[in-house]
């Protein structure tokens, strides 16, 4: 493998806390992410993980804590921010439209980038159809680059799961993102099925550039694919590092093995 | 269509005998008639002649400006795309030698086969081939450049003997110019006595072997082949088949460049069947299992479909099965069975053949394999012009074709043009003509045990011709043995002919050396499992199923029938199966009864079972047996079970009075 450069800090969260009514989910939580990098959360069951991405897009509006992303600090990211600055994101639950094909699927992830208005696309003339085309070329070379040519007509609720997790995948992608949010994209699968989407994380953070936050349970996978790993347990944050560093801390082992009191 | 190949021929341009030269032919003819597409990105983009003589002609000097010379060959390595048809016309316009090899070997295999065929330069599909050749350059440095037509991942890879082929032909264009001349020279000294290209056989025992074609085997049984069934420029064909193998460069590259016709690559391996439909290939071949999947997929389908539509595919289908065959061999058929199967064809046979992709089918030809009746008649009968036809690496394929309106299920026809085929004493077929091998490459010991001084060519395959000159293979030379009555014994003949039937699963056939033919036999498990189901025939698993009355009577009349084929073939009636036996466990890899690609290992399932095939040569009618047996987590344990023992019916040999 090449050496890796890791570039400026792209996205920074500090001293995050969420609570729902009295329920503490995230706690103080603070790391950064940086330009080209992997970054993984990690934590058991209900450490606050998803929470944490739902923050980061806006789904979720912390009570406490700074968000800057782009060299922009806010209190709070709002959903459309998020979206309009580059940011795309896979759910833990495929959130996809089952009737939908994959190539619609995916090219609802054009979404942002249609210029043309409503009209004009119902009639496909003029400026709307040029835009068309480049949107269907677009989405053409995600299905290309995911290897999911067989399934282009495919309803995707007819698909196995691991294949409707890459045509999530397709869709996040299909926003042309500068931060892609990965929720578990290989929870259920199986060895195979793993190792491709392994590989596709990997190209896609070294053909596009992108930057990848990841969460992921598979401990294997995390260490392989990271660049650094942020440890979350009961909203609290554990540890932050490199993944030998991260795989030493005895807190860490603690939270993952149990620890007799 | 501008000619036909006879008058192509008549007219004068027979001296169209290379590659280059028919390349630059068609340019000139059919400069903007498509030559080749490839479905990328969605789309089915489009190469017409002339761009590709512009390509090949752009890499050709590309590779020259690398070094490559007259002589010098190039391994080609990856899926079927227009670049790596148009690297191998590329080497052959500088008088090189194009050298495909299969794109799924690891790389043992392929290491052996560069360092045999000494192949110094090599284009490959991607980076998957890449990492390959880059892991057999670290022990052996023999291979000085290597290009790639797909640029993903290869971003890091920084090697000087390392370029795309983007660059090569960038590169190219520059030669070309500075060498105005070069280009044309060289194509145009290509002659047809040069070698034109190295194809590996798979050998099944021992390295595989180079077989050496020269650009007249390849030509003239190419333009052969397309006189005999009337092809066309006007074809299309896809290419899906791995580029090393014989057939593929017979159909996808020899034959489109001598006829004129389009060739079409698919997007990738797992969507060959929605490009089939999309592209409705006029001229198409596949192997026997690719229609037995096709079939069993419209059974399934059909099986969903709805009650109405289910009446009317069955009885259509029966309809065609009456006389679909007969209507496409243009045999007598009553008027009012003629318009039921225009009707037919119109509501049933006609969409299916185009949810098939087949539609446009005029000829389709399955080799390699037998291929159940059933299967064969079923595409014949919805008016599908399937043939089958027999050939070698060796001989360019074509040895022997069926002829329209001769088809049968059972021969593989009669032989090809200009080509001689007779059979020895022992049985074995040798054949001759303008499309047998120069050599194997650097092997002269081989070359000499296969290839005669005159021309013939031994292919291992034991056969004869039947009553109306079609030849009939029936097993490979050296399992062919001899009954005590000095009948031809062909144990895979006639195993083949009862795993034709569904319930038939695995059988074994016993008779070398002995006074009769006796059988061991495996049934389907869910074949006569479902049987069983809806008799109400209750079961407890294999053991209980296969020694069940019921099951025998099954049994038995598959074994009938089968006897009563062989009684109508004079060399084989008297190789009828004289008693069965249902084996009480199903032969297994993992108990060395199969071989890993599931072929039967008849010595060692004879010597593993001998009380079962003493049992059959005496009269007894049932015999005990134990056997110890491999449980899927490693553990052993024994089998016994009394198995019983039938007589089969036997039929008198055809009369000879006709």
């Amino acid at each position: 493998m090449h050496e890796r450069k890791l570039g400026e800090v792209v996205l920074r969260v500090e001293g995050i806390s969420l609570s729902f009514g009295a329920m503490r989910v995230l706690n103080n939580i603070s790391f950064d992410v940086r330009q080209g990098e992997i970054r993984s959360i990690i934590g058991p069951n209900g450490a606050g993980k998803s929470s944490m991405l739902n923050v980061i897009n806006g789904v979720y509006h912390p009570q406490q804590g700074t968000i800057t992303y782009r060299g922009v600090t806010r209190d709070q990211m709002k959903v459309h921010h998020a979206a309009a600055q580059g940011i795309a994101r896979t759910f833990q639950n495929i959130a996809l439209f089952k009737g939908m094909s994959t190539l619609d699927n995916i090219m609802t992830g054009r979404n942002l980038k249609i210029k043309s208005n409503m009209l004009q696309q119902a009639i496909y003339w003029g400026k709307a159809q040029k835009e068309e085309i480049e949107h269907r070329k677009k989405v053409e070379e995600i299905i290309d680059f995911l290897e999911i040519q067989a399934i282009r007509k495919t309803p995707v609720g007819k698909l196995p799961y691991g294949m409707q997790k890459r045509v999530e995948l397709g869709r996040a992608l299909a926003a042309e993102p500068e931060l892609l949010l990965l929720d578990e994209p290989m929870a259920g699968m199986n060895v195979e099925e793993k190792e491709d989407m392994c590989r596709f994380v990997l190209d896609i953070n070294d053909e596009f550039g992108t930057t990848i936050v990841l969460i992921e349970h598979d401990m294997g996978v995390v260490m392989d694919l990271s660049d650094r790993v942020v440890v979350l347990d009961y909203g609290l944050q554990l540890a932050d590092g490199p993944p030998d560093e991260v795989r030493a801390n005895q807190a860490v082992i603690d939270a993952y093995l149990g620890v007799s009191n | 269509m501008s000619s036909s190949p006879d008058q192509r021929k008549a007219s004068g341009t027979a001296e169209l005998n290379t590659f280059p030269k028919l390349l630059q032919h068609h340019a000139r003819v059919r400069g903007n008639k498509v030559a080749m597409r490839e479905k990328d990105l969605g789309i089915w983009q489009a190469w017409s002649w002339q761009q590709v003589l512009d390509e090949v002609r752009a890499l050709a000097c590309g590779l020259a400006a690398l070094g490559f010379k007259s002589g010098d060959k190039l391994a080609i390595i990856g899926d079927n795309r227009p670049a790596l048809y148009m690297s191998m016309a590329a080497a052959q316009c500088l008088g090189g030698i194009p050298v495909p090899l299969y794109q799924d070997s690891v790389t043992k295999e392929m290491a052996f086969v560069l360092d045999n065929a000494d192949v110094h330069y090599a284009i490959v599909e991607d980076q998957e081939q890449v990492d390959k050749l880059l892991e057999i350059r670290e022990e052996n440095r023999s291979i000085r450049h290597i290009l790639y037509d797909d640029p993903r991942g290869m971003r890091h890879y920084d090697f000087p003997f390392l370029d795309s082929i983007e660059n090569a032909r960038k590169q190219g264009r520059e030669y070309d110019k500075a060498h105005p001349g070069f280009f044309d020279e060289k194509a145009d000294s290509v002659r047809g006595e040069d070698i034109a290209i190295m194809l590996y056989t798979s050998g099944t025992t021992g390295n595989p072997k180079g077989v050496v074609l020269t650009y007249d085997n390849v030509i003239i049984t190419a333009r052969n082949g397309i006189i005999r069934e009337g092809l066309t420029e006007n074809e299309e064909v896809l290419a899906y088949l791995p580029m090393a193998w014989v057939g593929d460069n017979l159909f996808s590259y020899a034959q489109s460049y001598v006829a004129g016709f389009t060739v079409n690559c698919p997007e990738s391996g797992a969507t060959i069947l929605t490009d089939l439909r999309e592209i409705g290939p006029t001229y198409y071949f596949a192997p026997p299992r690719v229609y037995e999947n096709m079939l069993t997929q419209v059974m399934i389908r059909m099986e969903d479909a709805s009650k109405i539509k289910q009446r009317l595919f069955h009885y259509f289908m029966a309809l065609a099965k009456r006389v679909g065959t007969r209507i496409l061999d243009g045999k007598d058929v009553s008027l009012s069975e003629k318009l039921l199967y225009q009707l037919g064809n119109f509501l049933v046979f006609g969409p299916l053949r185009d949810v098939l992709g087949l539609n446009r089918i005029r000829l389709a030809y399955t080799a390699g394999e037998a291929i159940g009746p059933e299967i064969f008649d079923f595409y014949r009968s919805l008016g599908i012009n399937i043939k089958q036809l027999y050939g070698q690496t060796e001989g360019m394929v074509f040895i022997c074709v069926q002829p329209d309106g001769e088809v049968y299920a059972d021969t593989v026809g009669t032989p090809a043009i200009d080509v001689e085929v007779k059979i020895d004493d022992n049985g074995e077929v040798l054949y001759r003509g303008p499309g047998v091998f120069h050599s194997y490459y650097k092997n002269p010991e081989s070359t000499a045990k296969t290839k005669t001084e005159d021309g013939w060519v031994y292919t291992g395959d034991a056969g004869f011709f039947a009553e109306n000159g079609h030849l009939k293979i029936i097993d490979r030379a050296k399992d062919v043995g001899k009954l005590q009555d000095g009948t031809m014994f062909a144990p895979k003949y006639i195993e083949n002919k009862l795993k034709f039937f569904s319930f038939i699963k695995e059988a074994v056939a016993f008779g070398d050396q002995r006074e009769n033919t006796c059988i061991f036999i495996n049934i389907d498990l869910d074949a006569v499992g479902n049987w069983a189901e809806r008799r109400n025939l209750a079961y407890s698993g294999y053991i209980d199923l296969a020694s069940q009355d019921e099951v025998y009577d099954l049994v038995q009349e598959c074994v009938d029938k089968v006897n009563e084929d062989l009684s109508q073939d004079p060399l084989l009636s008297n190789s009828q199966i004289r008693r069965f036996l249902v084996l009480h466990k199903e032969l297994d890899a993992d108990d060395g009864e199969l071989t890993r690609t599931r072929k039967v290992r008849r010595s060692f399932i004879a010597e593993r079972y001998a009380p079962l095939v003493e049992a059959l040569y005496s009269d007894v009618p049932e015999c005990h047996i134990e056997t110890q047996v491999k449980f899927e987590d490693g553990r052993t344990g024994m089998l016994s079970a009394d198995v019983k023992i039938r007589e089969a019916r036997q039929f008198t040999p055809m009369a000879k009075a006709s």
